[in-house]
């Protein structure tokens, strides 16, 4: 939930939403448009601070077009899942639909409701090369690429408390075994090693996303990803499962991880007040902590660095896993007209003006060459941090619950919380996944 | 959660209306209208649902027989599911009734200290879930909440990241908000006994003690039947409470049949199946609001007032 935007929201908003999704599923008189002038409809999550910039980018769209415009209607994270599902399984959906590409896309595309625009970025080459290629992984199915990568990247990186590893007199793991050596001292100190928002469960699969990767290289996953039978029994994967219950039973996470939530940033608080040394989260953490953590970044107290290697592991370690950008998709049922104005307007984004917004909220837009625009920020250190971690990448993978179908990913989610909650063995972790292979 | 409204609704509406001339019918059409069109309907289209294996997303629902069933029926965390539903409705029900029975004993008597407290028991109940839960939420924090605050170390326990623990939470929680709702049923069954039993039992000699148990309790057997089928028939639908404290947490130590509900169908994708756990919550409900009505015998929707 979280982090698909530094957008705070609340427990209640997501139960408020749950709620709402069993009643409001009428079909809704935005969703059309005006087919005949080519009027576009366009939804996309509401809240700082993706939102202005967003609707920025619309406005300019409509001054410059006196053709074709685009409507805007905004929705809350979890309120906007549910709404598009419904939409579409009404047959109601926005002409531009905003999402987060991987398996969420491939059921559209499944069911046809996507439109292929494989020949689109062949005919406008400018658009698709001024972009990270890596953008292009999440958007891609089948080999043909169904959405316009827009907005950010947005890696997961490792946040470190300088104060505490100077206090401590330690330096920041660099291995696996470096990890395991330095938790018990920093427990010895009465500060947890690593911080964990654990109830949200994609918070846990952030470490077996790395640790896989580290150990087996990208092709683990991908076998998961591909179908292949029994894929989750890769000697690789069962270390990873091994490895990271040896650092929970080290007490390598802080206490009470499991009933911690990702969206009350209680995880970021434990850093920045120094109740915990580690913590690894998606670089949005960074517009979190500087927005709520006082002056702990001017301080400089902020430590940020890559995943560490792990022993033995023959993944490359400059690969990297988060969202590698956000994505857009025309609606197959809309007008020739609409869809002529979706193109425009994809053609119209990330300019300047959008490229200089995302930047200011700490965000480092998907454009090629996009570093030489940092230099101006104040955050401009973490951001060519993340400029460099995203386009050095030799592999940048998808959060696995966004890259798998969401039956796969909930039963994934599921056994994560059992796996991090000491509840079933790497084994039986292994087991019940290869039941959803492919599914 | 289409299946929230006709479990409540199944026993009041038609029977109690009978009796009279069809002249009177009429008037049980708005009811009934409603009853059907938001009651029955959504039934039936959950029942349909439950065969089929939709994803939401396509226009064409696939009609895939009895595959949701089998799923569900096989998947051991139906009967983990089922287990958390009936430990959260049991161990509420033993938590909530002897409180509720006694706080409303105690409010009954016409005193004005009474009354103000009576109001101060209302106040959880007006409270939204929701907001009930957030707050807990914090409260409980083990790193920010109330034990680590207050220093407390007997509150610095991981209360929702403990299996047994974050039950005992859920539990307590639930019961926070529900006691003052059956207090005032308590309140209200209490006031219908005649005083004129308590003056005679003064006057053979019972003291407050014997009263209570000789003459309160047993007057307020329809009562406590009224307010555990409540009590029983509403626990299967908590959904929005744990949701937010521990979303089926830590592991699966709280996922109730409603959160498993929800989960299967809008996380997972999963219609069919979500919708046979559906039904399953339905004919759960029901056997239990038969089953509690059974247990107070025939007369126990008559008035009691006469027979005294």
């Amino acid at each position: 939930m979280k982090r698909r935007s530094f957008l705070t929201l609340s427990a209640g908003a997501a139960a408020g939403a749950a709620l709402a999704a069993c009643g409001s599923s009428g079909p809704s008189e935005t969703s059309g448009g005006d087919t005949a002038s080519g009027e576009a409809s366009y939804w996309f999550l509401s809240g700082p601070p993706g939102e202005p910039i967003r609707q920025g980018a619309v406005d300019r769209f409509n001054k410059a077009n006196s053709g074709g415009q685009i409507k805007v209607t905004t929705f809350q994270n979890d309120a906007y899942k549910d709404k598009l599902k419904t939409a579409l399984g009404a047959g109601q959906a926005p002409s531009i639909i905003w999402g987060w590409g991987g398996g969420g896309l491939k059921s559209y595309v499944d069911n046809d409701q996507v439109d292929d625009l494989t020949d689109w970025f062949a005919q406008n080459a400018a658009v698709k090369d001024r972009l990270f290629p890596a953008s292009f992984g999440p958007a891609t199915i089948n080999g043909k690429i169904y959405a316009m990568p827009c907005e950010t990247v947005q890696p997961i990186v490792m946040f470190y408390n300088k104060e505490v590893f100077d206090n401590l007199k330690l330096t920041p793991p660099t291995t696996w075994g470096e990890v395991m050596d330095i938790v018990p001292k920093i427990n010895a100190a009465n500060i947890a090693p690593f911080s964990l928002g654990g109830q949200s469960r994609w918070t846990n699969m952030m470490w077996l996303e790395f640790l896989f990767d580290r150990i087996g290289g990208p092709e683990v996953f991908q076998a998961v990803f591909d179908g292949q039978a029994n894929a989750w029994n890769n000697p690789a994967s069962l270390r990873g499962l091994t490895e990271i219950q040896n650092l929970i039973k080290a007490n390598g996470f802080v206490k009470g991880f499991s009933s911690i939530t990702a969206d009350s940033n209680a995880d970021q608080a434990l850093l920045y007040r120094g109740k915990a040394a580690m913590m690894l989260h998606g670089s949005w953490s960074y517009g979190i902590i500087s927005a709520e953590g006082g002056s702990f970044i001017k301080d400089g107290k902020l430590g940020y660095t890559s995943f560490p290697t792990v022993e033995g592991g023959t993944g490359d370690p400059s690969n990297t896993v988060g969202n590698a950008g956000q994505f857009l998709s025309i609606y197959s049922k809309a007008s020739d007209a609409q869809k002529e104005t979706a193109k425009n307007f994809f053609k119209s984004l990330l300019d300047d003006t959008e490229q200089q917004g995302w930047i200011e909220t700490g965000g480092v837009p998907i454009v090629k060459g996009g570093d030489a625009k940092l230099a101006s920020s104040p955050d401009k250190d973490f951001l060519n941090f993340i400029y460099q971690v995203s386009s050095n990448a030799k592999y940048f993978g998808q959060s696995w619950d966004q890259a798998l179908s969401p039956t796969a990913a909930e039963t994934l989610l599921d056994n994560i919380a059992k796996l991090f909650q000491m509840q079933i063995s790497p084994q039986q972790f292994a087991d019940s996944m290869n039941q959803v292979i492919g599914k | 959660m289409t299946i929230a409204p006709p479990v409540v609704q199944t026993a009041p509406p038609s029977a109690t209306s009978g009796g009279r001339s069809g002249s009177v019918t009429w008037m049980a059409w708005p009811a009934l209208v409603a009853f059907v069109g938001f009651g029955v309907v959504p039934l039936i289209g959950v029942l349909l649902l439950s065969f089929t294996s939709w994803n939401r997303l396509s226009q064409d629902i696939p009609f895939t027989g009895l595959d949701s069933w089998r799923s569900v029926l096989s998947d051991p965390g139906l009967p983990h599911a089922l287990w958390v539903t009936f430990l959260i409705m049991a161990l509420s029900w033993l938590f909530q009734t002897p409180i509720s029975l006694l706080l409303g004993v105690f409010i009954a008597a016409q005193k004005r200290y009474r009354s103000v407290l009576a109001v101060l028991f209302f106040v959880p109940l007006l409270l939204s879930q929701a907001a009930i839960s957030i707050t807990y939420k914090a409260l409980l924090d083990p790193n920010f909440g109330l034990g680590a605050g207050l220093g407390w170390p007997f509150l610095q326990q991981d209360w929702l990241g403990d299996s047994t623990l974050a039950l005992g939470v859920v539990v307590f929680v639930v019961s926070w908000q529900f006691i003052p709702f059956h207090t005032l049923i308590y309140q209200g069954g209490v006031r219908q006994i005649p005083a004129s039993m308590y003056e005679a039992a003064q006057i053979d000699g019972a003291g407050r003690v014997r009263q209570f148990f000789s003459i309160t309790l047993p007057q307020l057997k329809y009562t406590i039947i009224t307010s555990s089928t409540l009590m029983v028939v509403g626990s299967l639908t908590f959904f929005d409470l744990i949701w937010v404290l521990t979303a089926g947490g830590p592991g699966d130590a709280t996922r109730a049949l409603a959160v498993d509900m929800y989960q299967r169908g809008f996380k997972a994708d999963l219609m069919g199946p979500a919708s046979a756990i559906a039904v399953i919550l339905v004919l759960v409900g029901l056997a239990l609001a038969l089953g509690l009505r059974r247990l107070g015998g025939r007369d126990a929707s008559s008035s009691q007032l006469e027979g005294v």
